[in-house]
């Protein structure tokens, strides 16, 4: 017989279906909850994501950072010399000294000032992987000229809108007059709201305080074929202890770790999503309860018609499994529409990731199968002789 | 333990002759323990033969119910022996009582229906219980059983929108829709006026009697003493054999 023919009446479907307003407080608890744990972990990955996004930016294998820097919030400065000396290593094919430091830019338009990321470097050096800004960076090598990062936040004035209508549009950073000489793509992360690139000139006439020689970043690009663990391997042991030499990806995780360890965010977010999570599982919990309350005389009716207490366990399992999936999908709809509005307003980089569609989902699965389970304590309670 | 499915039931409604559908040896029953311990049943003997609707009379209290639930493999036997359908209940597991019960119809004092389901499905939660069934069967048989209790025109409603009588007959449906070989009911008539009551009864038997299902009914009834086979009464736990045979 095939499982079609086998098929039973559908009884957890219309317990729950039967029943439209219980149902439809379930699901808006059930909703509620994916909703907010969707937001939460959104937020908390967009943190993270976001915290490398201009990392993720760089043309390089290895990066030289001072042993003080614990994050792009606070880079500290080390001698450049380290990387002229990091050249001797055969692997080593070329390096970009980089300036980093938030800067205060004056909005062109409101005069308000706010702090943005600055990165100098030499033009002609190589700095992010995207060509564009390779082919822009000649444009730098007048004094008093930035790129302006397209992507920051509106705060920072309407630069980029006014760029594109050809205007020239000029600001302060840090008291001295500046020019944009052209847009590039990075975007907002949690540390920065903005960004701009310089060259070292430019950068060092805005901090002319900074120490002659100390730069916060170093680039380092090797051959092809080299194994990069083993050349931050020989250049630990080459070079003094004043300078730290990271992967790419150590440089990313180092500013993960930070946003993730150092500050109670990446907790703060956890936590929201568990709340979501025990609300969730509240309101599914009532709900089922209730409904084996309200019915234990018909499933002790069933009972005494032979139906095993398995099969009516089953059933309660499956108004569980019914609640999660239909409550599931509006929150995955809401939460897809709700990632596009915080991107459009926070520019921060939220979207529905399929690792995270997948965590949300067994949370309310778990939440809604825990929940059937502690419901189902209630069935033994349905006792067949008690109904004659 | 034989077989508890339908299809190797005597298809003779004579009584005596065959297995008997139940037989009760010695039955005693307590509720209770220590000082609160009464006893409920002292050593009834009953048995019901395939075909028969015996009812069973008494004041309220005297155990009618706790010897149906005992008949009805609801609860554990204490004392003496059951056998119902050729299998012994003293001593039962819980599993094989559930199975038992899978060929025992019954017929509640409320109807007990399932809310959510209409008269169809409820009646089709009954014929579920058959193995070896398709669904498109099974939906067909459930039809057929509603026509035969005369509310084919009612399939869709919920229990809600039925009177009591359709209800109870809907109930009827359901616990003949399993296929049973014994009938249980308690007082099936007691919620329905006198004339809806002796309707029901009436159908109860002549389905019975094409079924070849042994009946025990409790009732408090008077109108429908006469559809018995045989009417037996029961007072302080004990039977009287009043075998008044009617009909």
């Amino acid at each position: 017989m095939t499982p079609w023919q086998g098929r039973r009446i559908p009884l957890a479907w219309l317990l729950l279906t039967r029943q439209p307003m219980r149902l439809a407080v379930a699901l808006a608890g059930i909703t509620f909850a994916g909703i907010l744990m969707f937001m939460q972990l959104g937020f908390r990955d967009a943190l993270f994501d976001s915290s490398i996004t201009v990392h993720k930016l760089f043309d390089t294998d290895l990066v030289l950072l001072s042993p003080r820097t614990k994050s792009s919030i606070s880079m500290t400065g080390f001698p450049q010399r380290r990387l002229v000396q990091a050249m001797a290593d055969p692997d080593v094919t070329g390096t970009t000294p980089v300036h980093w430091n938030l800067l205060l830019w004056r909005n062109p338009k409101t005069k308000g000032t706010r702090s943005i990321l600055a990165l100098g470097f030499e033009p002609r050096d190589p700095l992010f992987i995207d060509p564009a800004v390779t082919a822009l960076a000649p444009r730098l090598t007048q004094k008093g000229r930035v790129l302006f990062d397209d992507q920051s936040r509106d705060e920072f004035g309407p630069v980029a809108k006014w760029f594109r209508e050809g205007r020239t549009v000029e600001s302060e950073v840090a008291g001295k007059r500046l020019r944009v000489a052209g847009l590039f793509t990075a975007g907002a992360s949690f540390g920065a709201d903005g960004n701009i690139l310089t060259s070292r000139e430019t950068f060092l006439s805005l901090l002319p305080n900074t120490p002659s020689g100390s730069i916060e970043l170093g680039l380092i690009r090797l051959r092809p074929r080299a194994d990069p663990a083993r050349v931050v391997k020989r250049l630990q042991a080459l070079l003094p202890e004043d300078v730290s030499v990271l992967t790419k990806q150590g440089f990313l995780d180092l500013e993960m770790d930070y946003w993730r360890s150092s500050t109670a965010i990446g907790f703060i977010f956890t936590l929201g999503a568990a709340m979501g999570f025990i609300v969730g599982c509240v309101i599914v919990y009532q709900i089922l309860y209730s409904d084996v309350s309200d019915h234990l005389p018909e499933y002790a009716t069933l009972m005494a018609m032979g139906y095993s207490l398995l099969t009516l366990l089953g059933v309660v399992a499956r108004e569980g499994l019914l609640l999660a999936i239909f409550g599931y999908l509006p929150a995955y709809a809401a939460g897809q529409v709700l990632y596009a509005v915080i991107h459009a307003a926070t520019k921060l980089p939220v979207a529905m990731a399929a690792d995270r569609a997948i965590t949300v989902f067994l949370m309310i699965l778990v939440m809604c199968m825990g929940s059937a389970a502690m419901a189902m304590r209630k069935l033994g309670d349905a006792d067949p002789a008690d109904i004659f | 333990m034989t077989s508890l499915h339908p299809g190797s039931a005597p298809a003779t409604a004579s009584t005596g002759d065959g297995p008997a559908t139940v037989s009760v040896r010695g039955l005693s029953h307590w509720y209770g323990t220590g000082s609160m311990e009464r006893q409920v049943l002292q050593g009834i003997d009953l048995e019901i033969h395939p075909g028969e609707v015996v009812l069973l009379t008494g004041p309220s209290g005297c155990g009618k119910t706790t010897l149906l639930t005992l008949v009805g493999a609801l609860r554990q036997v204490m004392e003496g022996s059951v056998r119902v359908l050729g299998c012994e209940l003293k001593g039962s597991s819980r599993h094989e009582r559930q199975l038992l019960r899978r060929s025992v119809g019954m017929i509640f004092q409320g109807h007990n229906l399932l809310r959510c389901l209409t008269a169809e499905q409820n009646v089709q939660m009954g014929a579920d219980l058959l193995p070896d069934l398709a669904y498109r069967a099974r939906r067909d048989l459930s039809r057929e059983w509603l026509r035969a209790v005369g509310l084919s025109d009612h399939l869709g409603k919920l229990p809600h929108d039925l009177s009591g009588g359709q209800k109870q007959r809907v109930a009827i449906a359901r616990a003949l829709a399993a296929h049973p070989r014994l009938l249980l009911a308690d007082e099936p008539t007691a919620a329905l006026d006198s004339r809806t009551g002796r309707e029901v009864v009436d159908l109860l038997k002549r389905l019975a009697r094409d079924e070849g299902c042994g009946v025990l009914m409790v009732t408090h009834d008077p109108r429908i003493l006469d559809v018995a086979d045989r009417l037996v009464r029961m007072e302080d736990g004990r039977l009287w054999a009043s075998d008044a045979t009617v009909g």
